[in-house]
């Protein structure tokens, strides 16, 4: 990680397929980590539901683009927060939601979850110790 | 004469699933759309409101959103296209809310 390099963060609050935010998000992302820049995601209200595991758009005609999250461990993207109390209201919990995680180079590429389930006032915690916020 | 309402937006976003719901008379249905799939997930904060109603939801937008039969309201049913289709006809009127 650079000396100058600065906080992302993506906010993720609109439900994937009803309209193109979710997809759009993944792309800036993918660039953004790709500029080693220190990048986390957030995922609140209907942005919860991107996260859903099994997704099958074969009867839509619309590309799934849910298998890209796998891969943000590859681009060192590890911090992934969803914020619990959008999961509850919604009727889900963190089971309903895929299994993200990374490998830690420190540690013998030990595999790690990326998904931390965080309550409100943790999440206005790192969303203020952020540089740069970008909204989907 | 009975009145299909579709709703294609989720409980979350917007005021449609609330509006159509008190709105619909007995003999109408709901169909769940899109992102208003979502509204029949089983406890969410809005369930409620499709109680004693006769809803629906599209298989094929369920199955996107990575959702099953188990996920869903007790009563709630899973209709493909063609279940559409036969919805419009079967019923007088069709109100799409927005």
């Amino acid at each position: 990680m650079p000396e100058e390099s600065k906080k992302f963060m993506y906010i993720n609050r609109k439900a994937p397929y009803g309209t193109i935010y979710a997809w759009e998000s993944l792309e800036v992302v993918l660039i953004g980590a790709a500029f080693e820049q220190d990048v986390s995601l957030a995922f609140m209200d209907d942005g919860v539901y991107q996260l859903t595991k099994g997704q099958d758009t074969t009867g839509i005609g619309m590309k799934n683009f849910s298998p890209t999250y796998s891969a943000l461990g590859d681009y060192e993207v590890t911090k992934i927060y969803v914020d619990k109390e959008s999961l509850e209201e919604r009727g889900l919990s963190l089971d309903d939601l895929q299994h993200l995680v990374w490998e830690d180079e420190d540690e013998d590429w030990a595999e790690k979850d990326s998904i931390r389930l965080v309550s409100r006032t943790e999440m206005a915690d790192i969303l203020a110790g952020q540089d740069i916020l970008f909204n989907f | 004469m009975t009145m299909l309402h579709l709703v294609n937006k989720s409980p979350f976003d917007g005021s449609s699933l609330n509006t159509a719901t008190s709105i619909m008379k007995p003999d109408d249905a709901l169909l769940l759309i899109e992102d208003g799939v979502y509204g029949a997930i089983k406890n969410n904060t809005s369930a409620a409101k499709l109680e004693g109603k006769n809803v629906s939801v599209l298989g094929p937008d369920l199955a996107a959103r990575g959702l099953s039969e188990d996920k869903l309201v007790d009563g709630v049913k899973i209709v493909d296209y063609a279940g559409f289709v036969d919805m419009v006809e079967s019923n007088d009127k069709v109100q799409s809310w927005l």
